[in-house]
């Protein structure tokens, strides 16, 4: 979806701040919602394509003034109604009203390391050859879906050479909507930076992204 | 860390000694812990795992050691993913690992413009401003402007590569070793790797920048 979480080329957010010595967290609340969001994570009721996805929902204005942590915790609730662990009215309320669904895992905290060491990787066994080649050109699809995708704007219809086949990864512009993982051929596609930002851009920019082949076609 | 939050009386959402945002998570918090859907002390076992075993030192040590041995550097560069995990190095959010290299041609910058993606198993959670707009707009575009809010200028023939993390591979940039660091221990040279120069909005340090 061209959503608020699609930022690349955005204009008018200002310089980056770096901040001197940064704090791990701004306040015990953001502990509290990465612990949350990733143990709700943990209960497999819902993919991280499904979460990204939650994310990208949210309206612009609310999205674009909440540090990362506000969107986790937004998106969180989202996940949580929709897969009927808890109700707008317990959220509202503060305690729990009533059973809801049942996950398939409680992370307990001795199975923190473990979980975290563990991860959730989304390379899958490969099935049939990739349909690119190294050093091919190709051209990134224009898709404006309604759905999740990672195929950013900017990035869209332009013209960019593959420069590495990286693997067999899970589709996330169906994974996110429950159809399926049906996992594709991943490339890196290299663009040059005027092929995308146009005359008087910077002539020493190249920049590339991860692409699903079917975000792809030839040239 | 974790206070009275199971104990508080929270019938007053509102009240103003709490933030709006400490207010909704103290309420998600208890509604899920009084449901048995979470277990707070794995939330306070996560929190102190990114507070003190994953960060920026794990990574600074995978950039000492391809410093210091060819070999590994080597492995670093063909499978990123497994020679980060021979020292450790694994999991949650470092499952699929690219490492890039700059050189004397070409410095490498990563973001996530749609997102935050960002490898955790190697850098730790990521900073504010590597979650913020500003940065996830202008890295792709202008990354000499980036670079310049980090007070970091590059030679202006120098190529300039953005790596844009959509997929699922989360890349560790691999900075340029100082000079005058001939012979240094492995340990030695870590302290010269700051985060930034990992994510590639900063350079390693110089080695009179390290006491001796």
């Amino acid at each position: 979806m061209n959503g608020p979480h699609d930022l690349g080329g955005q204009m008018g957010h200002g310089p980056v701040r770096p901040e001197t010595d940064e704090p791990y967290f701004h306040g015990d609340w953001e502990k509290r919602a990465l612990g949350v969001t990733l143990a709700c994570g943990a209960f497999g009721a819902w993919t991280i394509d499904e979460s990204r996805h939650a994310r990208e929902n949210i309206a612009p204005a609310a999205y674009l003034s909440a540090s990362y942590y506000e969107i986790w915790i937004r998106a969180l609730e989202v996940l949580l109604k929709r897969h009927r662990f808890v109700t707008e009215a317990e959220l509202a309320a503060g305690h729990s009203l009533g059973p809801g669904a049942t996950p398939r895992r409680v992370l307990e905290a001795a199975m923190v390391p473990s979980v975290l060491a563990k991860g959730g990787p989304c390379d899958r066994p490969a099935e049939g050859a990739p349909v690119f080649v190294v050093g091919q050109r190709v051209r990134t699809r224009n898709i404006h879906t309604l759905g999740h995708t990672r195929l950013p704007r900017y990035a869209r219809a332009k013209t960019g050479v593959i420069e590495a086949v990286q693997g067999f990864f899970v589709y996330p512009d169906d994974n996110a909507h429950g159809r399926g993982e049906n996992p594709q051929w991943v490339y890196t596609v290299v663009f040059d930076g005027r092929e995308i930002w146009g005359e008087g851009s910077d002539p020493t920019l190249t920049v590339s992204i991860d692409a699903w082949e079917s975000y792809l076609e030839p040239v | 860390m974790h206070s009275d939050h199971d104990h508080h009386d929270h019938d007053h959402d509102h009240d103003n000694h709490y933030s709006d945002m400490q207010a909704r998570v103290l309420a998600l918090e208890t509604v899920l812990t009084e449901k048995g859907l979470i277990d707070p002390l794995a939330l306070d076992a996560i929190v102190e795992t990114y507070e003190t075993k994953i960060g920026p030192r794990n990574g600074a040590r995978v950039v000492a050691k391809a410093w210091a041995d060819g070999a590994f550097s080597e492995w670093l560069a063909i499978d990123a993913t497994s020679a980060i995990a021979s020292l450790g190095y694994t999991g949650r959010q470092g499952e699929h690992m690219r490492a890039v290299f700059n050189t004397n041609e070409t410095h490498n910058l990563v973001v996530c413009t749609l997102c935050s993606c960002y490898p955790w198993s190697v850098l730790g959670l990521p900073p504010v401003w590597y979650k913020a707009p500003a940065y996830r707009a202008k890295a792709v575009m202008d990354p000499r402007g980036v670079l310049s809010d980090f007070g970091v200028a590059l030679p202006q023939d120098k190529k300039v590569r953005v790596w844009d993390s959509t997929a699922e591979l989360r890349y560790l940039v691999v900075p340029q070793r100082p000079e005058g660091t001939e012979g240094w221990s492995e340990e030695r040279l870590a302290e010269l790797v700051t985060r930034d120069s990992m994510i590639g909005t900063g350079l390693a340090r110089s080695a009179g920048e390290v006491a001796a």
